[in-house]
């Protein structure tokens, strides 16, 4: 048996493997990874376009459909690429294939970034999906295309985060879910993805301030239609911020292999 | 001298104040087939993972072919293959995909012969698109002995390979790792199945407690501490043992037809049949049977020391 020799670089070949299994893992089930929340957010553009919306109206010049598209598209991004990650990761924790990796020479910069990319590129996919339906309901100007992209890659990107540090944490299904039901849900909700904050009584207006979906639905609202509760830069700056912190908060997780090795 | 494939330093790990592994040092030559023993909790499978990189090392050092496995961890995480005893699969993935993942995750471009050659030779060939749920526990057991030998490791550590496997797979199995050792892999083996670590390995290493208690060549182990037993079958009953027999702790069954008598280790079979002759015993039949790994090992942790 002829040995392999190491190469003196570093190897990337371990980080494109892992990226390669996280990719076939979510379209070897893509009726409940891609197809599902499609679906879901399919209902939605039909009841608030097609139905309801008809006859609501909360932003001049716009139609409701038109308003509550991007936090649809948003909310797409988010609840699958933490899904993705967090599913992922807890279920090799759980049934114990972590070690797996945990034997191979694979860094820790390696294993975020492809469970990151991985879950970035199911998160956007489903975003780009709920786009081109919602073209049937109705048209998106597209104010700043750049921005809006940035935006989205920059909400995938940190709710991957999120999902590594609640797969790491959870210690069964049930806390796993417990971040998506009482955490995600709630602040996708109450972060103005059907109403905008300026219609709220001032003291929840305030208080959604504290709301950190809301910097983020608000931003890419503002990307896409070119008017938002508040200016972009703030937007993006917070939740940049963000990103960076829970990126930092991941990457500590992983390089301590916290809760991944005795 | 040669670089050891595998050299451990005082190796220690606690867990919620318990020693698991308690100051353990020893060294595995390139090459060798090495046994690690112990009865159930002796920290064999603790050690195993501090080498393979699932557990942090407590204390100590641990090198792998000259290399420290905590600041080199990609140059020996690379050279180690391990087998871990409880069954580790990725129920979303067919044999064949899982393989080619595995070598990847090493750093290891795909090597299609290597391939077909693990594929073919545990059995997996009929298999090899099967997704992993569907498989057999001897099937999901060979395939993890592919997964540790895909990306072509230096060192393999089998940790309980063959537990709940038939004995034909097992066979294969030992064959195989047979095979694997002659083209130059060292090996590092656990198993409760002791007459395969006496057949397999050159020297033995028993851990009791989280302590390395013994650590010998099979053969010296067995010759130190290896008892025989002698039965004589005879012509004619006979009464009563034999007064000069009684230190040879002899016995004689119900019939009075057969002596059982014991051997120590340094005592030669020659001196116990001239006795036997000179008092005239109307010998029809001799037998020796020498004490196993087995009973070595019981004998060992049982009392918690080595003492040939």
């Amino acid at each position: 048996m002829k040995q392999f020799r190491e190469p003196t670089f570093i190897n990337w070949l371990p980080f494109y493997t892992l990226l390669q299994k996280e990719i076939r893992r979510f379209l070897r089930v893509a009726s409940q990874t891609l197809v599902t929340p499609v679906i879901t957010a399919s209902l939605y553009l039909f009841i608030f376009g097609a139905t309801l919306g008809e006859r609501i109206s909360v932003l001049e010049g716009f139609s409701y459909a038109q308003f509550v598209i991007p936090g649809l598209i948003l909310m797409g991004v988010i609840n699958n690429s933490f899904s993705n990650v967090a599913s992922s990761l807890f279920m090799s924790r759980y049934l114990g294939n972590i070690v797996d990796l945990l034997v191979t020479p694979i860094t820790p910069a390696q294993l975020i970034l492809a469970y990151t990319l991985a879950a970035m590129l199911r998160g956007l996919a489903v975003g780009t999906i709920v786009w081109i339906i919602s073209c049937l309901f109705a048209p998106l100007p597209w104010a700043y295309p750049l921005a809006a992209i940035s935006m989205a890659c920059l909400a995938s990107f940190l709710f991957a985060q999120f999902g590594i540090i609640a797969a790491i944490h959870a210690d069964n299904f049930d806390s796993l879910s417990m971040y998506t039901n009482f955490i995600i849900l709630p602040l996708i909700y109450l972060g103005g993805v059907f109403y905008p904050i300026s219609i709220l009584p001032p003291l929840w207006a305030k208080l959604s301030h504290l709301n950190p979906l809301f910097y983020l639905i608000d931003g890419f609202r503002h990307a896409l239609l070119g008017v938002g509760d508040l200016s972009f830069a703030l937007s993006f700056g917070v939740v940049a911020a963000m990103t960076l912190v829970l990126f930092c908060w991941a990457a500590i997780l992983i390089t301590r292999s916290y809760r991944l090795r005795n | 001298m040669t670089t050891p494939a595998l050299a451990i330093q005082n190796l220690t790990k606690e867990y919620d104040g318990t020693r698991a592994v308690n100051d353990i040092s020893f060294t595995i030559a390139p090459g060798e087939i090495f046994g690690l023993l112990g009865p159930n909790g002796a920290g064999k499978s603790t050690t195993i993972n501090m080498i393979g990189g699932v557990t942090h090392i407590g204390s100590g050092t641990i090198e792998i072919f000259g290399h420290d496995n905590r600041r080199e961890y990609r140059n020996t995480r690379r050279m180690v293959g391990v087998m871990h005893q409880e069954i580790v699969i990725d129920n979303f993935f067919t044999i064949d995909q899982a393989l080619r993942f595995h070598s990847g995750y090493y750093g290891v471009p795909d090597d299609a012969e290597w391939r077909q050659n693990l594929i073919e030779r545990l059995g997996l060939k009929p298999h090899l698109h099967k997704v992993m749920i569907k498989l057999s526990g001897g099937l999901k057991r060979r395939f993890m002995i592919a997964k540790a030998l895909i990306h072509k490791p230096r060192l393999l550590i089998l940790d309980e390979p063959t537990a709940g496997v038939d004995v034909e797979l097992r066979h294969t199995l030992w064959d195989f790792v047979r095979d694997i050792n002659r083209q130059g892999t060292t090996i590092l083996l656990t198993t409760h199945y002791l007459e395969e670590a006496e057949q397999m390995c050159g020297r033995i290493a028993i851990m009791h407690h989280g302590n390395l208690i013994a650590l010998q060549s099979t053969s010296n182990l067995l010759k130190e501490l290896g008892t025989r037993s002698i039965l004589v079958y005879l012509e004619k009953p006979i009464n009563q043992v034999p007064e000069n027999l009684c230190c040879q702790g002899a016995e004689l069954n119900d019939e009075g037809t057969t002596l059982q008598l014991t051997l120590s280790a340094n005592q030669a079979t020659g001196e116990l049949l001239k006795m036997l002759c000179e008092l005239g015993l109307p010998i029809a039949d001799i037998e020796t049977k020498r004490a196993g790994l087995e009973e070595i090992f019981l004998q060992i942790t049982q009392t918690g020391r080595y003492t040939p």
